[in-house]
């Protein structure tokens, strides 16, 4: 029998339920979502953090997963697009037709969401900074821009938190 | 209220929410490599360090005593593989035609294992000199990339030239081309190239295989062609095509890459390789873009001329594709240039020789417009270059060339109202929605500049005449529908549509038609492949004929139970009624699953329907003339952009893109308009950010999205997109397919406006700062 | 080949941890945001066997107002650096570093420490003349950047880079930086320059252009000439450029010479009047 001492016993918190895993300590906080835990919503698409597919939100902030280890994952809350329940965002991502082979869409939701959290009152600019992270193929952007802009005047009004 | 015919449409057109849109944005929606797979062995290609290489040696030894490592897979004793032209190796055994061509695979019990494993594999090379370009190619005395093509297994319509690197060559011939040059007072002959890219999907290519028994070899696969997948395979391997199933669920974006069979080969020869466990293969986006087929590129020289009026006399075309190191689709690609060569133009007399060369580049698979795009973007160039010469407004000079009924396209069928749409009313409508100032240079700043271009576009499909499309539908008990049909839902929301389609011809509640989203080849009736845009036209045929199928049941059954000739019935509403005495009827799910009598007796059981659709009237090409029917219709477009440019540094961003298509009839107007939207981002994308850079030796210098990068959120302009509507007599309510047609006339237009704006001939892409800055250097103004 | 994570909260503990696997020969990284290794190493280009995390070390997470300088942790994260905005010159090129979401990761030092060339967050603080701390097992030392900074952090084998300093008087001074890229507005940079005026004197320092980030003062010297045109200035300031000018997938040499020579433009637009 040999020893490996390379894998440990992580408890991480994904959608604010404790789930334990036994990962080796270089494994991404991506894989281990999809391989371990089964919860597939966030997709590698350059395993390189330069197309967004894999974002996550880490105390509501928007995470590459990819970029991310999951023993470094462990200290903090983390939200999948499983984790959301009715998000006024995805309801305008419907809305607006802001999708159509949806495979980024889970990336660009959850940052979308970490957006609408953080800064309700985001001016143009700022949304252009934080979403200028994830990379569409299907769409032309326009619809992704007004299902936002949608969703943050909610938030602005109040409407959300 | 739209109508078709006698009918009132009441969801044609309507922007129904896609079927799978939930599942979307819940992460439920499931891709190839969300499939459990914790039980797969894991696959990793060893890729050729060199573009043009004899094999000298492979030495596994190393690699094979590798942990985990369950086999080596080598390309000795597997067969010649391919679509269109049988000329590639499954795993290159003596040479190697590309820089990241595969050589072996390495099946392990892990990823990293894999990786390991591979690197470890050793390879000796004797390096042979690189063909690194089109024109490179066809210089007399070039090194051979493949010998004895002639004796290639070819489909038909595909002339390949021994000795040579042409591995097709499309032929038009139309009219009398003395008669047109003496007609011509005005002409240019110009050049124009286009370099190699990729459809960098989100998804990387991905699949998987296992072989389950004698009769059944599972393929799982991120593809548009399942069924060719299942053909290839049973054609190269000699098996039976009943063995081999496979199972595409939702595809993360395809653009055409993914109708080229490709990773499903290597997971057939995997499996085979551990016993018939399974395996999993995931591209890397690296791999994406290196080693899997990529977006064609193309050298043209166009002549063409005009009369002292403006009118088109004359074409002479010559289009050189880059089809790269293996055939696959290119030469098809290069065919379709020559059938669309010249652009919605009334032209009688045309030369067109278009060639599909190889190249010691990654090997082509169809790109969304399927040579349209490159073959646009020279001929708008040359449109608008000729209209400055003959010193006529570009838009007013397309106008007057416009394609109309009566015309005859390069391959000399005649044009009607309904196979090809309308151009002139394309225009027409631009002009409103996109002011034209005849190009105009408009000053907003000190070195910043405005300009307008225009490209007007066609594109017609060349799948053969033999491509057909079926659909089954079945009833369950409360009278809903099962829709089922081999087409993929890739993003253009087919599926919904075929849904739209079915609820409006069998006049009932969308919320009641089930679409299954993932196909199967062994249970769902083939659709060709999910390309060429026309998912809507063969798919929505099949489902009109499966629906005329289940009415013809409904009615029956009805005859039989209410006593009354079928033929006096209809169905609609979720009923079949009595024409005359609606009051007389039996609700659908009262019949869709049998009948039973009051006495017991029972008729009928669940409702199957079917249908089927195969494109008619196609014909071949003539091997001379390029004369034939290639295709249903054409579908044509007038698009614009407003480029602001700053003189001084030769950059520019987009302000606003503008399309006007003839799209036949709207089926889902949000729908059609994001496919618009999103085919002009692309386009645009293309044109402006993408294109290959290789190195002396060959190696692509850009596998990353890090350095090949697609269009972000914020480099996007305004899109305007509007419809005509001239019907295509023989589809769903006579709509066009509009998957591509956004894409087209980007390039052109783009650099129409960008070449007016500073005064320079762009004559190539991508049109970057860079290269803008180079032209402007070398030309003389 | 798995590599081992070790977690550290002081700096001595993450120097005598690197000494230690060091001593094993475990390849040792400083692991901050962790962006570069986790992409270097998938693309084998590196082979770490361990990695140390530094990000919750308190000294390298220290972003404040303290006496006559604004000091800077290295572990801070570059939107955290935004955010607060102390020093609008180093959050205007943060800015333009990969993409925002990244940036929640990546690190001010490990920009700057990292392999990937352009190292772009150093462009203020060879600028602003600024002083960097280092760690080592019980040693801190306090350097001039310019002294320590010669195409990349001369840093001793297992050194730590812990904060930066800035002097206040920076953080007021005109400003310009601006990032060109091969085209629009994500990706590696063309060139990126970053220009500011203090005591009457531009100062400039450049990214991209060369395989590493510089400021030169031969390059100063005559960008600060005070009875020359504008063009003559920077027909000068192409000629004090001495090393080999990248030629690469982003541009050719010839073309960021030009895109050089519109940007000192721009700088001289914008700051020899302020």
């Amino acid at each position: 029998m040999k020893q490996k001492p390379n894998k440990i016993v992580l408890e991480l918190m994904i959608n604010g339920e404790k789930r334990e895993v036994v990962v080796t300590q270089d494994k991404t906080l991506l894989s281990t979502l999809r391989d371990e835990l089964y919860l597939t919503g966030a997709k590698p698409g350059c395993y390189n953090g330069d197309c967004g597919a894999c974002t996550v939100l880490m105390d509501n902030k928007p995470m590459k997963s990819c970029l991310m280890l999951s023993i470094e994952a462990a200290k903090f809350s983390i939200t999948t697009i499983e984790g959301l329940k009715d998000a006024p965002i995805q309801q305008a991502f419907i809305e607006e037709f802001a999708f159509q082979c949806g495979y980024c869409t889970p990336g660009f939701i959850m940052n979308c969401h970490g957006l609408c959290l953080a800064k309700p009152e985001a001016t143009e600019e700022e949304i252009q900074k934080w979403l200028s992270s994830n990379i569409c193929r299907c769409t032309s952007y326009e619809e992704i821009e007004k299902a936002v802009k949608k969703t943050l005047a909610l938030y602005q009004k109040g409407e959300q938190r | 209220m739209k109508s078709w015919g006698d009918e009132i449409l009441s969801l044609i057109g309507k922007s129904v929410i896609r079927k799978e849109a939930w599942t979307k944005v819940t992460g439920k929606a499931q891709y190839t490599g969300d499939y459990f797979a914790s039980d797969a062995l894991h696959v990793e290609m060893v890729k050729s360090s060199y573009a043009h290489a004899w094999i000298t040696s492979i030495d596994t030894k190393e690699a094979e005593k590798m942990e985990g490592v369950r086999a080596i897979v080598l390309g000795d004793n597997l067969p010649l593989i391919g679509e269109e032209v049988i000329d590639r190796p499954p795993l290159a055994t003596k040479k190697v035609r590309y820089y990241g061509e595969v050589i072996a695979l390495v099946v392990a019990d892990s990823y990293a294992l894999a990786r390991a494993a591979a690197a470890k594999v050793n390879i000796t090379y004797e390096p042979i000199p690189i063909v690194h370009s089109p024109l490179e190619a066809i210089k007399p005395g070039a090194p051979l990339i493949h010998d004895h093509i002639a004796s290639y297994e070819t489909d038909a319509g595909i002339y390949p030239e021994e000795g040579t690197n042409i591995i097709n060559r499309t032929k038009i011939r139309k009219g009398n081309m003395e008669k047109g040059w003496n007609a011509s007072e005005f002409m240019i002959e110009e050049t124009f190239s286009i370099p190699l890219s990729d459809h960098a999907a989100m998804e990387t290519r991905t699949a998987l295989c296992e072989i389950i028994s004698d009769d059944k070899i599972h393929i799982i696969t991120s593809s548009q062609a399942p069924y060719m997948v299942k053909k290839i395979i049973s054609r190269d391997f000699k098996l039976s095509p009943g063995k081999i199933v496979v199972e595409t669920p939702l595809v993360g974006g395809g653009y055409g890459g993914k109708a080229s069979v490709h990773l499903e080969i290597f997971a057939y020869i995997a499996s085979r390789a551990v016993g018939g466990r399974k395996v999993k293969i995931i591209n890397t986006r690296e791999e994406d873009i290196t080693v899997s087929p990529v977006h064609i590129g193309l050298h043209a020289t166009i002549k063409l001329g005009c009369a002292a009026n403006g009118k088109l006399q004359a074409a002479q075309l010559h289009y050189i594709f880059d089809g790269g190191a293996y055939a696959d689709k290119s030469p098809h690609l290069a065919t379709a240039g020559a059938v669309d060569c010249t652009g919605p133009y009334k032209l009688d007399n045309i030369t067109c020789d278009s060639l599909c060369v190889y190249t010691n580049h990654p090997y082509a698979a169809p790109f969304r417009g399927f040579s349209h795009g490159e073959v646009h973007f020279a001929f708008e160039r040359a449109m608008d270059l000729l209209a400055q010469k003959v010193n006529i407004d570009p838009l007013a000079f397309r106008q007057l060339n416009a394609i109309k009924p009566g015309d005859t396209a390069p391959t000399q069928t005649k044009l009607n109202k309904s196979n090809v749409g309308n151009v002139t009313a394309c225009i027409e409508r631009l002009r409103e929605l996109f002011p034209w100032d005849g190009g105009a240079i408009q000053k907003v700043g000190e070195h910043v500049v405005r300009v307008k271009g225009i490209a007007c576009t066609w594109k017609n499909s060349t799948i053969g005449p033999d491509a057909a499309s079926g659909v089954v539908l079945t009833f369950n008990s409360d009278g809903s529908i099962n829709l089922m049909s081999g087409l993929v839902e890739i993003g253009t929301g087919t599926k919904t549509v075929l849904a739209q389609i079915l609820a409006e011809k069998m006049r009932m509640d969308i919320n009641k038609v089930y679409v299954r989203m993932t196909v199967d080849t062994q249970t769902e009736p083939e659709h060709w492949k999910t390309v060429a845009s026309r998912g809507t036209l063969m798919a929505g045929r099949a489902v009109l004929a499966a629906c005329d199928d289940a009415i013809k049941q409904l009615k029956q059954l009805a005859s039989a139970i209410l006593h009354a000739p079928a033929d006096d019935f209809e169905v609609g509403d979720e009923k079949v009624y009595l024409i005359d005495d609606p009051s007389v009827f039996l609700a659908v799910k009262d019949i869709a699953y049998g009948y039973v009598y009051p006495n017991g007796n029972a008729i009928g059981g669940q409702i199957i329907a079917r249908g089927s659709y195969t494109l008619r009237g196609l014909t071949n090409l003539d091997k001379e003339t390029g004369a034939g029917n290639p295709g249903p219709e054409w579908a044509v477009a007038a698009q614009g952009v407003e480029v602001e440019v700053n003189t001084k540094t030769f950059e520019y961003t987009v302000k606003k893109a503008v399309t006007v298509m003839d799209i036949g009839e709207v089926l889902n107007r949000k729908a059609a308009e994001g496919q618009l939207k999103g085919a002009m981002s692309m386009g645009i994308s293309w044109a402006c950010k993408e294109g290959f850079v290789f190195d002396e030796n060959g190696v692509l210098l850009n596998p990353q999205l890090r350095t090949y990068q697609p269009i972000r959120y914020g480099e996007n302009p305004e899109y305007i997109v509007d419809f005509v509507t001239t019907p295509h007599l023989e589809a769903p309510y006579g709509a066009r397919g509009a998957g591509e047609q956004g894409l087209i006339g980007m390039a052109g237009a783009l650099a129409n406006a960008l070449s007016r704006a500073l005064d320079v001939s762009l004559q190539s892409l991508p049109l970057i700062p860079e290269n803008i800055w180079k032209e402007k250097r070398r030309s003389p103004h | 080949m798995s590599f081992q994570y070790f977690y550290s909260q002081a700096i001595e503990e993450a120097t005598a941890r690197y000494a230690k696997e060091q001593q094993k020969q475990n390849r040792p990284f400083y692991y901050a945001g962790g962006t570069e290794i986790l992409t270097l190493r998938r693309l084998n280009i590196i082979y770490p066997k361990a990695v140390i995390d530094i990000k919750h070390i308190p000294a390298c997470n220290i972003y404040k107002l303290h006496e006559d300088y604004l000091v800077l942790g290295s572990a801070l994260s570059l939107t955290e650096i935004e955010e607060k905005n102390f020093f609008p010159l180093l959050s205007d090129v943060s800015t333009e570093i990969a993409d925002h979401t990244a940036r929640n990761k990546i690190t001010f030092g490990g920009n700057i420490c990292g392999q990937i060339f352009y190292r772009e967050a150093i462009l203020p603080l060879l600028l602003t003349d600024s002083l960097l701390v280092f760690a080592k097992d019980q040693h801190l030392r306090t350097e001039l950047i310019h002294d320590v900074f010669d195409e990349q952090l001369l840093l001793q084998e297992g050194e730590l880079f812990i904060q930066a300093f800035v002097e206040k008087k920076y953080l007021a001074a005109p400003y310009v930086t601006i990032k060109k890229r091969k085209q629009w507005t994500v990706g590696y940079p063309l060139l990126t320059i970053a220009a500011l005026k203090i005591d009457s004197r531009i100062r400039v320092a450049i990214s991209g252009l060369c395989a590493f980030p510089f400021r030169s003062t031969s390059l100063e010297e005559v960008l600060n000439q005070p009875n020359q045109t504008r063009e003559e200035k920077i027909a000068a300031a192409l000629k004090t450029i001495a090393f080999p000018i990248l030629d690469d997938v982003e541009g050719s040499s010839e073309y960021r010479l030009f895109v050089l020579q519109n940007l000192l433009d721009e700088v001289l637009e914008q700051l020899e009047e302020k």
